[in-house]
């Protein structure tokens, strides 16, 4: 499957959805990557996302990395109740920098 | 059968693809045994990532290896095993990463330890392979269920 992704006002914006597990993590880390990689900034929405197990937290830890090292944004936006619980129990929630939407992102300014 | 009471046994071939069905199967497992939905998330997300590692670590990716979990009804406890047909494991590879430790692999034990009351390999069965038991106690002894952090 592939996730869509929308531009919006400088960044890239991952739509995931549904359940993200080992079956389609992958994607979810190429279409992550392949954005980095083309030098965008990237937020991942998580507001569709209603599981999410350790391979598709593993596609956001190389995200968060791969910017990280090459001084690109990433961050997380809209994290459902069900990604929200096992980024807490990973201890992640105070790793990735989470916005409630993209929108109070822009108006942090960055 | 031995003590306790089999609410299901699930076989299914070592494929990601099959892993969305199993999550369905134990969480009408979860709601039958009386769990709630902080205790079924954990029991679900636990399972998961049992049969992930076997996936990916015990049939390295080989879509053809056999998983069978089962789940039981004890008087104070859900007890799940999951069992493969692989090479024995060596027991002592099988540890948890360092949360400190940023790094995208080696997550699925960390959450098995935190979500599970008890958790560890049973001597290996006759006829090969491995057996990992989980154990989630359904009365107030355990406080490592709560998904909700």
């Amino acid at each position: 499957m592939t996730f869509p992704v929308e531009d919006r006002q400088g960044f890239s914006v991952v739509l995931l959805n549904g359940e993200i597990d080992l079956n389609n993590s992958p994607d979810a880390r190429k279409v992550i990557l392949n954005n980095l990689k083309k030098k965008h900034h990237v937020m991942v929405d998580l507001s569709d996302v209603a599981y999410i197990d350790s391979s598709g937290v593993a596609s956001l830890v190389e995200g968060f990395q791969y910017a990280r090292t090459n001084d690109l944004e990433f961050g997380l936006v809209g994290v459902s109740e069900a990604a929200m619980s096992v980024l807490r129990l990973a201890r992640l929630d105070q790793v990735f920098t989470i916005y409630a939407s993209l929108d109070e992102r822009l108006e942090d300014g960055g | 059968m031995e003590c306790g009471e089999l609410l299901v046994t699930v076989s299914f071939c070592s494929r990601a693809s099959r892993l969305r069905l199993l999550r369905s199967v134990m969480r009408d497992t979860a709601d039958l045994a009386g769990l709630d939905e902080s205790q079924t998330e954990a029991m679900v997300l636990a399972v998961n990532e049992a049969c992930m590692n076997i996936i990916q670590h015990a049939y390295g990716m080989n879509p053809d290896g056999q998983i069978d979990v089962s789940v039981l009804q004890e008087q104070d406890a859900l007890v799940m095993r999951v069992r493969d047909y692989a090479d024995a494991i060596d027991v002592e590879q099988v540890r948890s990463r360092e949360l400190d430790d940023i790094r995208p692999g080696g997550l699925g034990v960390y959450l098995i330890n935190s979500l599970m009351d008890e958790c560890g390999f049973l001597e290996p069965p006759r006829g090969g392979g491995n057996v990992f038991q989980m154990k989630l106690f359904t009365r107030e002894q355990g406080e490592g269920n709560d998904i909700s952090g």
